[in-house]
């Protein structure tokens, strides 16, 4: 393996475990239900996109076709995290959960 | 009968057969016929679903869009994380943001690539579809909100599907 | 070197499904719990991934492939069903 591959992979790795933990601290620490909403739904997608673009790289370089699921996998994730989140903020607005107090606007019912 | 042989969708035929193949363990024979019948088969058992094309839609201004928003991505996962990172806290706001795109399908890019773009969230559109109500994680006011958006996305929306 | 980054990103993966596991528990509402399966399960598929890195094989991928497409339905079955109150009207 090339060591241009080398350090683009091991890049990838750290960037993608990285991106996925701060997105779980996030999710952990963050005060009100829709400022969590930010943390997972949009860290963590890049997180698993720079993992999946390692093994894309890894499984190309050692020569093992390249990594056309992974490719979907990752387009699948990406086409259905605005969606998911969506649905869960409309939930979370019609069940009335409580916003954080310096939080300014409101979420409108009809 | 022989009417009914026919690709009401063809790009999405298109896509359906592509994505078969790359998803067998490379391609012979059976996953060509398999690909075949998906790709005729799926396309007119979902035919009601589709929402009506839109009239005029120029997609060869597609690709560049979603380079833009790939590079806002990266870009703002960075400033999100830094915040999450930092002790202070956000100061989330609830956005009105008026529409000026009247198609559903672009209403609905739209939306998606609000909700992927860190820092923002698409969380509820209006019932008569002129207003999408928008959660920012931290922002100093709307109008800074609504100016990034209409500038960065909305506008290059408008000019496909003029 | 791919193998210190392995391991590091493997443990940085398992620490934020602990997180993920705090939120579900604690989670003071019913969004929170769906939201924090939902991230679990795309760490899952990170997990899976490197576990196939690891070990020098691509057939973990289709177990991905299948994961990511579940966890989506469910995740927007549960929001339905928050929000409706049933999940097929």
């Amino acid at each position: 393996m090339s060591p241009l591959a080398e350090y683009t992979i091991s890049a990838l790795l750290i960037i993608g475990g990285a991106f996925t933990l701060i997105g779980a601290i996030g999710l952990a620490r963050l005060p009100d239900f829709f400022t969590r909403l930010h943390g997972p739904t949009k860290a963590t997608t890049l997180g698993v996109g720079a993992v999946m673009l390692s093994s894309v790289v890894y499984f190309s370089s050692t020569g093992q076709g390249i990594g056309i699921s992974e490719i979907l996998i990752t387009v699948f994730l990406f086409l259905t995290a605005p969606v998911s989140a969506n649905m869960l903020a409309k939930a979370a607005m019609h069940i009335g959960v409580k916003t954080m107090d310096n939080t300014r606007g409101k979420p409108w019912d009809q | 009968m022989l009417d009914r042989l026919s690709f009401p969708q063809p790009w999405l035929s298109l896509i359906l057969f592509l994505t078969w193949q790359f998803l067998s363990d490379g391609i012979s024979g059976g996953s060509l016929v398999l690909g075949l019948v998906l790709a005729w088969g799926i396309p007119q058992l979902t035919q009601g679903f589709w929402p009506e094309r839109p009239a005029f839609m120029k997609s060869w201004r597609m690709p560049a869009y979603l380079l833009v928003v790939l590079w806002d991505i990266v870009i703002a996962s960075f400033s999100v994380a830094k915040l999450i990172l930092s002790p202070r806290k956000p100061e989330p706001v609830f956005v009105c943001y008026p529409l000026q795109l009247e198609h559903p399908l672009a209403i609905s890019i739209l939306a998606s690539t609000i909700s992927l773009t860190p820092g923002t969230v698409s969380a509820d559109i209006s019932d008569d579809e002129k207003m999408l109500l928008i959660h920012a994680l931290d922002a100093r006011s709307d109008d800074e909100v609504i100016d990034a958006i209409h500038t960065r996305y909305e506008k290059p929306l408008m000019e496909m599907f003029k | 070197m791919i193998t210190i980054a392995l391991y590091a990103s493997i443990a940085m993966v398992t620490l934020a499904a602990l997180l993920n596991v705090y939120r579900l528990i604690q989670g003071p509402d019913a969004p929170d719990r769906v939201l924090a399966l939902d991230t679990l399960y795309i760490n899952a598929i990170a997990l899976i991934i490197l576990l196939g890195i690891t070990l020098g094989t691509r057939m973990y991928l289709e177990s991905a492939l299948l994961i990511a497409v579940m966890g989506f339905v469910s995740t927007v079955a549960t929001a339905k069903y928050l929000k409706r109150g049933s999940v097929i009207e």
